[in-house]
């Protein structure tokens, strides 16, 4: 499996979108820093853009990387290594890339900033956990939509779909049921619901970490009051860890019974 | 060496192996015929632990399949289609498949021989297809294994290589190694072939030696044989 990994991950940091992936992180870090001249106001922003862009990156890398290699997949297969091993070394081969690539793009400038300095380290190293989080949890789903869809069109397809359902629909659909039953007592279902959205989730984690009740929202508001500051910290990281091992069990499951 | 029983597959409600039984124990070159959508390519995948069955057994050296993957040790697949990722050189691919299989291998005679000593440091990405299929032989054929498989492979291959991979091909042969090949080129197939097995709707129509063909089927040559196989 090592050396699987080791090799979808060194062809992945040679393949020139690794490099726009990190040089777009590098620039976006360097701005923000300059422009709000305060790491705290820096991470709030970029906590609100890395909750949204790397499950985005995440799918949209899993998904091609898994269509493209294909061919080069049905050679490892004719290998004499099993099937678990191969599909769980691109997995994490894909994953950790792009993780590096975030770490790098948004630790460089932050440390050229004087991140070491200041008391908002733990806070960096919250975003950078989550934004980890949600490329491991991305990639997972958008390559076990793959192992279900020969029809690359159609496995494109429903990975973006997926993306935006949980980027953007779900946190409105939620918001208009809530309205609809506003007259019922709404506060478990509720906290329940942000525990199937993994970016729900990163965004309530990152926040309790800032202590920002203002931001929190509803649903942040009730983890908070239900858990507390850190034992909701803690819950929210088990649940993210549950969302990245779920999809990958079943990928590996899948990916025995499939045809190649 | 090769021993199937009732071996059953379909996708979907498309039969492609409908019971077949099969034995190979001599080494030889064995020409896998059929008409498109017969079964060839999932039969062979099938032995390569590629395709799962819903029935039947596949014992490689009394060993079943679908229980191991140490048996592929032995075996040598050469995929229709040559694509590896872009960002790898040459040299790392057949680095990295050395590593992967953890057995002795010898590329150094076949890059000379296929004369890609020039193209070692290139990306694959930004090879031709032709000089892809060189690098998927080299990777084929530079391990010890008993037998080979082989997919259609003188696609994009230019004459000189084609002769180059015949050779290899006869060589394995004289090392009586077990050889699988589909083809469409019937020239090839004549030229190579001991024996015949001829797919028709998922199963076995025939199998013999070329002569044994010709004769039961009164061809004048293989086209003309497969042919009448057809129309029978």
């Amino acid at each position: 499996m090592i050396k699987i990994l080791k090799y979808s991950f060194s062809d992945l940091m040679r393949s020139k979108w690794s490099y726009i992936y990190l040089a777009f992180y590098l620039v976006l870090g360097f701005v923000l820093l300059f422009l709000n001249n305060d790491i705290s106001k820096a991470i709030i922003t970029l906590m609100n853009l890395v909750v949204v862009l790397t499950p985005l990156i995440g799918t949209i890398f899993g998904i091609m990387y898994f269509y493209n290699s294909r061919e080069f997949t049905e050679l490892l297969l004719a290998q004499p290594v099993s099937r678990s091993k191969i599909f769980l070394g691109q997995y994490l081969g894909i994953a950790l890339s792009l993780s590096l690539s975030l770490v790098l793009g948004l630790g460089v400038p932050f440390l050229i900033y004087g991140l070491f300095q200041s008391t908002e380290i733990f806070n960096f190293m919250m975003l950078l956990v989550s934004g980890a989080f949600l490329t491991f949890i991305f990639v997972a789903l958008s390559v076990l939509i793959g192992l279900y869809n020969s029809n690359k069109i159609k496995g494109f397809g429903y990975a973006i779909l997926m993306w935006l359902f949980l980027a953007v629909i779900y946190d409105g659909a939620l918001l208009i049921a809530m309205v609809i039953f506003r007259d019922y007592p709404l506060d478990n279902l509720a906290l329940v619901t942000s525990f199937f959205n993994p970016i729900d989730l990163s965004r309530i984690m990152i926040l309790l970490k800032l202590d920002i009740s203002a931001l929190l929202g509803y649903t942040g508001a009730l983890f908070q009051k239900f858990f507390g500051t850190n034992t909701g910290y803690v819950v929210s990281m088990l649940i993210l860890l549950l969302w990245v091992v779920g999809p990958v069990v079943i990928m590996l499951q899948k990916s025995k019974s499939k045809d190649f | 060496m090769i021993s199937i029983t009732n071996l059953q597959k379909s996708f979907g409600k498309l039969t492609v192996l409908d019971d077949l039984n099969f034995n190979l124990n001599k080494g030889g070159i064995y020409a896998i015929l059929g008409p498109n959508g017969s079964g060839k390519t999932t039969f062979l995948k099938v032995l390569l632990g590629m395709v799962i069955p819903e029935k039947g057994t596949v014992l490689f050296d009394n060993e079943d399949i679908s229980k191991s993957t140490s048996y592929r040790q032995k075996l040598g697949y050469l995929p229709q289609i040559a694509r590896f990722p872009d960002n790898i050189t040459v040299n790392e691919i057949i680095n990295m498949i050395i590593d992967i299989r953890q057995q002795p291998a010898e590329p150094k005679p076949l890059i000379s021989l296929f004369g890609l000593e020039s193209f070692l440091d290139k990306k694959l990405g930004n090879l031709s297809g032709g000089t892809r299929q060189k690098v998927n032989i080299v990777l084929t054929f530079m391990f010890e294994t008993t037998v080979l498989i082989l997919d259609e492979p003188t696609a994009g291959l230019d004459p000189v290589s084609l002769i180059k991979l015949k050779e290899l091909i006869a060589k394995a042969k004289a090392q009586g190694k077990i050889i699988l090949i589909t083809s469409h080129i019937m020239s090839l197939v004549e030229e190579l072939a001991d024996e015949i097995i001829f797919l028709l709707e998922g199963n076995i129509h025939f199998k013999g030696s070329l002569g044994e063909l010709k004769e039961q089927t009164k061809g004048k040559d293989l086209e003309h044989a497969i042919a009448s196989l057809l129309q029978s």
